[in-house]
C-alpha cells in the first residue's frame, strides 16, 4: 500500500517519551471504577464488558498499532473459549490451567493463521482471515468436542488456585479483573516498547521499514500471536464466566462486533477499544428483547462510524484534549 | 453399469453437477466482487446481503404483484442495482480518498442492516419460491437423472459470466472501464465521466449479485441469512483467484465449485473446509492468487 499519513487508517501523534501522567491518572481511575462497578451494578454484565474490553484492545493492537485488519478473530476468541471450557469440564482442570491452555491454542492457531494470512495485504489481508475463520467455525460444527449446535455448557468455574471457589460471582469478578487489567496493561506495554515502535513504523510506511532493515515480517507475525493470545485469553475467561462457550465465540458476526467496538471506540487509542466494548455491550443489553434490530443497530453505528467519526469517540477526545488517550 | 474408485456414478455425477451449480455462484458473485474492486478499489461485502435482496425482491414481485419468473430475472437486476447506484452516490463515494479497508467496514454495515431488517420482516424459516413450470422436470441422461432447473442454472450463468466477459475486454465501453481501472485522471482528461461510470460499475455489479440471487431462488429457500455464508466462501474464491483477471475470477468460481463437489463425493467431511483448504496452499506456493498480478 503506498497510501501514506495523509490517507492512513489510523495516524497517531508521534508518543512522548515515558509513560504520560495522564495515562497513568486514567487506567487507575478506571480501577477504582471498576472496584466499586460490582456494587452498583450486576457484576455478570460487567465481567462481560470487561473480557470484550480484552478482546477489542487485543484487536486494537493488531488493527490501530500493526495497520492489520483481521475479520476473523473470533477464530481466537472462540477456539480459546471451546478449549478452556473442555478442560475445566472434562479434564476437570484449575480455572487457571483451563485459561492458559486456551491461550495457548488461541496462540498456536494464530501462529498458523497469521503465518499465511501475513503473505497478502490490505482488504486481502481481512479476506484472508475471515475465510481462515470460517474454516475454524465449520471444524468447530463438526467436530465431535464442540458439542455443535448445543455448545459446551455447564462448564464448572471450579477453585483458583485450589483456594478461592469461583461459583460465586463476586469473587470471580475481582479475578476476571485482575485479568483482563492485567492484559489491558500488557498491550499498554507492547505499544509503548521499541517493539511496539517498530510495529508503528510498518503501519506507516511498509517499504522505508523494509528498507532501514527491519524483518516486517517477523513483527507482523510476532504482533498477530500476541493479538491473537490476548484474545484467546478474553474467549477463555468468557467460558469460564458464562460457564458456556458456543458457535456464537467462533461465528464471523463475532468477528465483526469485535472491529465494531474497536471502531466505535477509537483504532490506534489506547482506551479506545475499551469505550467500544462498553457501549456495544451495553446496547446488546438494552436491545436484547428486540431481536434483529440489535444486527441493524450494530450495521447503523458501522455505517455513521465511518462516514461521520471514523477517530472513535476517543479519538474525538483526544483531539479535544490534545493528547493522545 | 460402471464404477470409478467405487463411487457410484450417480453419485458422481449427481455431486458433479451440484458443484457445478454452486460453481455457477461462486463465479458470479466473484465475478461481480472482481467488477466492483477494479474501479472502485474497494471490497463489497454487501454482495452476499445484495444476492440475497434479489432472491427476495423476485419473491416480493411473484406474490405481491404476480409478476413471474422470467420477468423477474430481468426486473429485479435493475431493481435492485438502483439501490446499487443510490448506496454508492451517497455513502461509498465519500471514501474514495480514504484506506480501502473503510469502504469494506462501511460495506460490512450495510450488510447487517439489509439482513437484520429482512430478518425482522420475514423471520429465518426460509420462503418458498417455485420453479418456473417451462423448466420443471428433468431429462435422463442415461448415467444421470438432470433436473432442468439446474441445467439452466448452469447454463444461464456461463452465459452471463462470458457475455460480462466479452463486454470488458472486447467493447469500446470495456476499454474506457479498463482504462479507468488503470488512470482515472488521464480518462477522465479525455472528457469521459469517470464518477459516473464508476456509479454504474457498482450498479452492475451489484445487479449480478442479484441476477444469481433470482437465481437461486427456486433452488434455495428464499431466507435473510442464504448470502452471509457463501460470501466468506466467495472471499476465499477471490483470494484464490486473484482479482486481477475477469476469466480468472470465471474460471475460479467454477473450478473450486467442481472440486468441492468431488470433495463432497470422496471425503464428505472434508467439503465444508476444502475451498479454506485451497486457499492455505494457493497461499503458500502463489500469494498473489493463480491469476493474480502482485501487489
Amino acid at each position: 500500500m503506498t497510501t501514506q499519513s495523509e490517507t492512513a487508517l489510523v495516524t497517531t501523534p508521534a508518543p512522548p517519551v515515558g509513560t504520560p501522567r495522564h495515562h497513568i491518572a486514567i487506567f487507575v481511575g478506571l480501577l477504582v471504577l471498576l472496584l466499586i462497578a460490582p456494587f452498583v451494578l450486576y457484576p455478570v454484565f460487567v465481567m462481560k464488558v470487561l473480557c470484550f474490553a480484552l478482546f477489542a484492545s487485543a484487536l486494537n493492537l493488531l488493527l490501530g498499532f500493526g495497520g492489520l485488519l483481521s475479520f476473523g478473530h473470533a477464530a481466537f476468541f472462540g477456539s480459546a473459549s471451546y478449549v478452556a471450557a473442555h478442560a475445566a469440564k472434562v479434564w476437570g482442570l484449575n480455572p487457571e490451567f483451563a485459561i492458559l491452555l486456551g491461550v495457548a491454542a488461541a496462540s498456536l492457531l494464530g501462529l498458523g493463521i497469521g503465518a499465511l494470512a501475513i503473505k497478502r495485504q490490505g482488504i486481502y489481508f481481512a479476506m484472508v482471515t475471515l475465510a481462515f475463520a470460517q474454516m475454524v467455525y465449520f471444524i468447530a460444527v463438526q467436530a465431535p468436542f464442540t458439542g455443535g449446535e448445543d455448545g459446551i455448557q455447564a462448564v464448572p468455574r471450579g477453585m483458583l488456585f485450589g483456594i478461592f471457589d469461583l461459583s460465586s460471582d463476586f469473587t470471580l469478578y475481582f479475578v476476571v479483573l485482575a485479568i483482563v487489567m492485567g492484559g489491558l496493561l500488557a498491550i499498554y506495554r507492547i505499544i509503548h516498547s521499541p517493539f511496539g515502535q517498530v510495529l508503528k513504523a510498518i503501519r506507516d510506511n511498509e517499504p522505508r521499514s523494509i528498507s532501514l532493515g527491519y524483518k516486517v515480517d517477523r513483527y507482523k507475525l510476532a504482533v498477530f500471536v500476541m493479538s491473537a493470545g490476548l484474545a484467546g485469553l478474553a474467549g477463555a475467561t468468557k467460558a469460564i464466566v458464562f460457564q458456556l462457550s458456543s458457535l456464537t465465540d467462533v461465528y464471523w458476526s463475532m468477528s465483526g462486533e469485535v472491529v465494531l467496538m474497536t471502531l466505535l471506540g477509537g483504532m490506534g487509542t489506547v482506551f479506545g477499544p475499551f469505550v467500544g466494548a462498553a457501549a456495544i455491550v451495553t446496547m446488546q443489553n438494552y436491545f436484547a428483547g428486540f431481536g434483529a434490530w440489535v444486527t441493524v443497530i450494530q450495521g447503523a453505528i458501522f455505517v455513521a462510524s465511518v462516514l461521520l467519526f471514523r477517530e472513535g469517540i476517543v479519538g474525538v477526545l483526544a483531539k479535544w484534549l490534545k493528547k493522545p488517550l | 453399469m460402471f464404477e470409478l474408485l467405487g463411487i457410484p456414478p450417480q453419485a458422481l455425477f449427481g455431486q458433479l453437477l451440484l458443484g457445478l451449480i454452486n460453481g455457477s455462484f461462486y463465479a458470479l458473485l466473484s465475478l461481480g466482487l472482481a467488477v466492483i474492486f477494479g474501479l472502485l478499489n474497494i471490497i463489497n461485502f454487501s454482495h452476499g446481503a445484495q444476492y440475497m435482496m434479489g432472491a427476495f425482491v423476485a419473491w416480493m414481485l411473484m406474490t405481491y404483484a404476480g409478476i413471474n419468473y422470467w420477468w423477474a430475472l430481468l426486473l429485479v437486476p435493475i431493481i435492485v442495482g438502483a439501490t446499487g447506484v443510490v448506496i454508492e452516490r451517497v455513502m461509498i463515494a465519500r471514501l474514495y480518498h480514504l484506506d480501502h479497508l473503510y469502504g469494506l467496514l462501511l460495506t460490512f454495515g450495510l450488510a447487517l442492516i439489509i439482513q437484520g431488517l429482512f430478518r425482522n420482516q420475514y423471520g429465518v424459516s426460509g420462503l418458498p419460491y417455485s420453479i418456473p413450470s417451462e423448466l420443471s422436470g428433468g431429462t435422463n441422461l442415461g448415467f444421470m437423472f438432470l433436473p432442468n432447473y439446474r441445467a439452466w442454472v448452469v447454463v444461464a450463468s456461463a452465459i452471463v459470466c462470458f457475455g460480462t466477459w466479452f463486454a470488458i475486454e472486447k467493447t469500446r465501453l470495456g476499454a474506457y472501464l479498463r482504462a479507468a481501472t488503470e488512470n482515472p485522471v488521464l480518462v477522465g482528461a479525455f472528457g469521459i465521466n469517470v464518477p459516473r461510470m464508476i456509479t454504474l460499475t457498482y450498479g452492475f455489479g451489484v445487479a449480478l449479485a442479484a441476477l444469481a440471487g433470482v437465481l437461486a431462488a427456486p433452488i434455495y429457500s428464499v431466507n435473510p441469512n442464504m448470502g452471509a455464508d457463501l460470501i466468506i466462501v466467495v472471499f476465499a474464491v477471490v483470494v484464490i483467484g486473484g482479482m486481477g483477471s475477469i476469466l480468472g475470477a470465471i474460471l475460479t468460481g467454477f473450478g473450486l465449485g467442481v472440486v468441492e463437489g468431488l470433495t463432497r463425493v470422496f471425503y464428505p467431511e472434508g467439503s465444508s473446509v476444502a475451498i479454506f483448504v485451497i486457499m492455505a496452499l494457493v497461499l503458500l506456493v502463489k500469494p498473489a492468487g493463480l491469476f493474480g498480478r502482485t501487489v
